[in-house]
């Protein structure tokens, strides 16, 4: 009886093994992502974005296999837009939900913090859209938003010379500028490019973020009679400070926007050859690699269905999905989930993304900087600066 | 310093008076809720920006023009303040605890208009927003002109009414002192009701003219609290013609230290003003 119940047992351990092992072994469990995403609060609007571009990217993602043959599962948290939730958000990641790997939020406050956590449980970070590299010191954070190691020279150099190649190149330049910190640097880096290239900077203004009243400053600007205004602006002020400037029946003869929100200025009818900066623009030659072109034909229904008011993929979703095209390199070319070793791969290795070869070998890896210029053309966005971004017989129109 | 040309400062002080008249526009509901019903209503702020998406909405949806919503937006906002003023009567709650509560009510509307409009910026295009018009030199965008010319029209009709009309009358007295108010007759739990709702049409009518003149986005809520609390403050709790006065003043000076110093100085003067004012009237903010 006792050796009938032995075996018995042992049969259904031996039974349990068997279908166990296999089990296991034919489909190993999702390889977990977490991140944090400005969902609610100030940043939401621009957070959308790139939970948006994620989202396709990992759909994409699964229907060719995954990662290393596993599925991959996003966690996103909400962090409110605020950096120190997100700090408390990533550390529960690690901790409690214990992910496999990390991604970063948006946003220059929110990676920050992220940062910090990263470094604390040595985990890599790819971040969207870090804005001050200066600031991110951590060996192994790598940002998706080729800025260069100093935009502050780098991103003025590109926009004037750009412009030194028009038909009425500049001489005389108004700088006005919030003071939002990753704006502020490129400003004042605009200020001593304009001195270095022989210019007349002719009014320098500074306005606190979130300034109610741009009737003044467009009247400063009106009377010192710039050849350009260069418009340190992020979100709306762009357009609140153009509509002040129509108001007083003023039109800047060129003007160029740091950070605008891209759907409003282009639409606006004041935002008439506007230029700005862009990584990526919904024309050739971005859109003649096959991943960018399909990204941007998936992401303009995705943004329809979603009701977000502008559903062009720009500098925003191509960032965000250019994080997961870094991410998914690294993975497949070190064959590892180990952050150690895919970031000593990353700093040795080129990353090839949708808006264009991307090293980080250099300068807190920020690599090159790839900014480029863009201007508001009937009514959309085109890339105009350096010449081989712009799309054919695309130039800067002066007026 | 460089000297501004008497133009650039004209124009600058006309933008400072225009940008006065929001700040009175907004401020006056709520100064009016706060010296006589006690009450500081922090969702005062959220009812100004839920009543701008509304006009947002009806005018660009719906195809009227903006300035019709008035007669609808300001009715159906006056009955939202005697419902609100009916529940913070019915739980008794005191002028503190209005804070908290009011403040909460405002996160759900932020939240609500988030849910509805998104984050993202919203711009009424109406027939107003490009008409202008030219005065000595100077330029008279019309949204704004409609803006001040509002707030001037209403502070004066409600001053006129809390001094000239019995039912004003009954409202300063019972802020004064309602249990004798009470005692000669006055229906203090009606009037509390019919002024609570008074204000928040005002906040809805502030909306409209928001919606007229701004870009809309929910987080823009908080941003006009401080500026609007000093003008309150400077203005007079309970007054109907201060804060028009304060609002003008504050916006006057912050566009004067725009176009004389720099504008990132324009946020300290309206607390400046304040602060003055503490120290050297302490009994009058």
């Amino acid at each position: 009886m006792i050796n009938l119940r032995k075996i018995a047992v042992a049969a259904v351990a031996a039974i349990g093994l068997a279908g166990a092992l296999p089990v296991s072994a034919q489909t190993p469990g999702p390889v977990r992502i977490g991140s944090t995403l400005a969902l609610t609060g100030p940043l939401s609007a621009t957070a959308l974005v790139h939970k948006l571009a994620g989202e396709i990217y990992i759909e994409d993602l699964n229907k060719r296999g995954g990662l290393l043959g596993r599925k991959v599962e996003w966690i996103v948290r909400d962090d409110q837009s605020r950096p120190d939730l997100a700090r408390t958000l990533y550390e529960q990641l690690v901790t409690s939900e214990k992910v496999d790997l990390l991604m970063g939020p948006y946003a220059t406050g929110a990676i920050l913090s992220a940062i910090g956590v990263a470094q604390r449980y040595n985990k890599m970070l790819i971040s969207h859209t870090m804005g001050i590299p200066s600031l991110a010191k951590y060996d192994m954070h790598f940002p998706a938003w080729s800025l260069g190691p100093d935009p502050a020279q780098t991103v003025p150099t590109t926009v004037f010379e750009g412009l030194a190649q028009t038909n009425k190149p500049p001489k005389t330049v108004a700088v006005v500028t919030s003071k939002f910190p990753s704006i502020h640097f490129l400003s004042l880096g605009a200020r001593e490019i304009i001195k270095k290239r022989g210019l007349t900077e002719v009014l320098f203004l500074e306005w606190e973020f979130g300034n109610r009243d741009f009737g003044p400053i467009a009247a400063r600007v009106k009377d010192a009679k710039p050849d350009l205004v260069w418009v340190g602006d992020i979100g709306l002020e762009g357009n609140m400070l153009l509509e002040a400037m129509k108001k007083i029946d003023y039109e800047p003869p060129m003007h160029i926007h740091l950070y605008p929100a891209p759907g409003p200025l282009a639409n606006a009818p004041e935002g008439k050859n506007a230029l700005s900066l862009t990584i990526f623009e919904e024309h050739a030659p971005y859109t003649n690699d096959p991943v960018a072109a399909q990204f941007v034909k998936t992401f303009g229904e995705r943004a329809k269905q979603a009701g977000l008011p502008y559903t062009a993929v720009e500098t925003q979703a191509a960032a965000s999905f250019t994080a997961w095209q870094i991410l998914e390199a690294s993975i497949v070319a070190t064959n590892s989930f180990d952050d150690r070793k895919m970031a000593d791969w990353l700093k040795a290795n080129r990353v090839k993304t949708i808006h264009g070869t991307l090293r980080f070998d250099r300068g807190n890896n920020f690599g090159d900087d790839l900014m480029r210029m863009k201007q508001v053309q009937d009514g959309r966005w085109v890339t105009v600066w350096p010449k081989e971004w712009a799309p054919p017989g695309a130039t800067i129109r002066t007026q | 310093m460089a000297i501004p040309s008497l133009n650039l400062l004209l124009q600058s002080i006309l933008s400072g008076i225009f940008i006065g008249g929001m700040y009175a526009m907004t401020g006056l509901g709520l100064g009016l809720a706060w010296g006589l019903l006690r009450q500081i209503n922090l969702a005062h702020f959220g009812f100004v920006f839920l009543s701008a998406y509304l006009c947002y909405q009806m005018s660009t949806v719906g195809g009227i023009d903006p300035l019709l919503t008035v007669f609808v937006l300001p009715p159906a906002f006056f009955c939202v303040g005697v419902a609100m003023q009916w529940v913070l009567s019915r739980f008794r709650i005191s002028a503190f605890n209005s804070l908290l509560v009011t403040f909460g009510v405002t996160v759900m509307i932020e939240s609500g208009i988030q849910y509805v409009w998104t984050a993202d910026f919203r711009k009424m295009q109406s027939v107003y927003a490009e008409e202008k018009f030219v005065v000595g030199g100077l330029f008279v965008p019309l949204p704004e002109f409609l803006t001040l010319a509002v707030a001037v029209a209403l502070s004066f009709a409600i001053w006129a009414a809390m001094r000239f009309t019995d039912l004003g009358k009954a409202m300063r007295a019972m802020a004064e002192d309602a249990p004798i108010a009470a005692a000669f007759g006055i229906n203090e739990r009606g009037l509390s009701l019919a002024l609570s709702g008074i204000c928040v049409a005002l906040a809805s009518v502030a909306g409209i003219c928001f919606a007229l003149t701004f870009t809309l986005t929910p987080t823009q809520i908080f941003s006009w609290v401080g500026v609007v609390f000093a003008v309150v403050m400077l203005g007079g709790l309970g007054s109907a013609l201060g804060p028009l006065v304060s609002g003008i003043v504050i916006g006057v000076s912050e566009a004067v230290a725009m176009a004389l110093f720099a504008p990132s100085w324009a946020p300290i003067v309206s607390f400046s003003l304040l602060i003055l004012m503490l120290l050297f009237r302490p009994g009058k903010a």
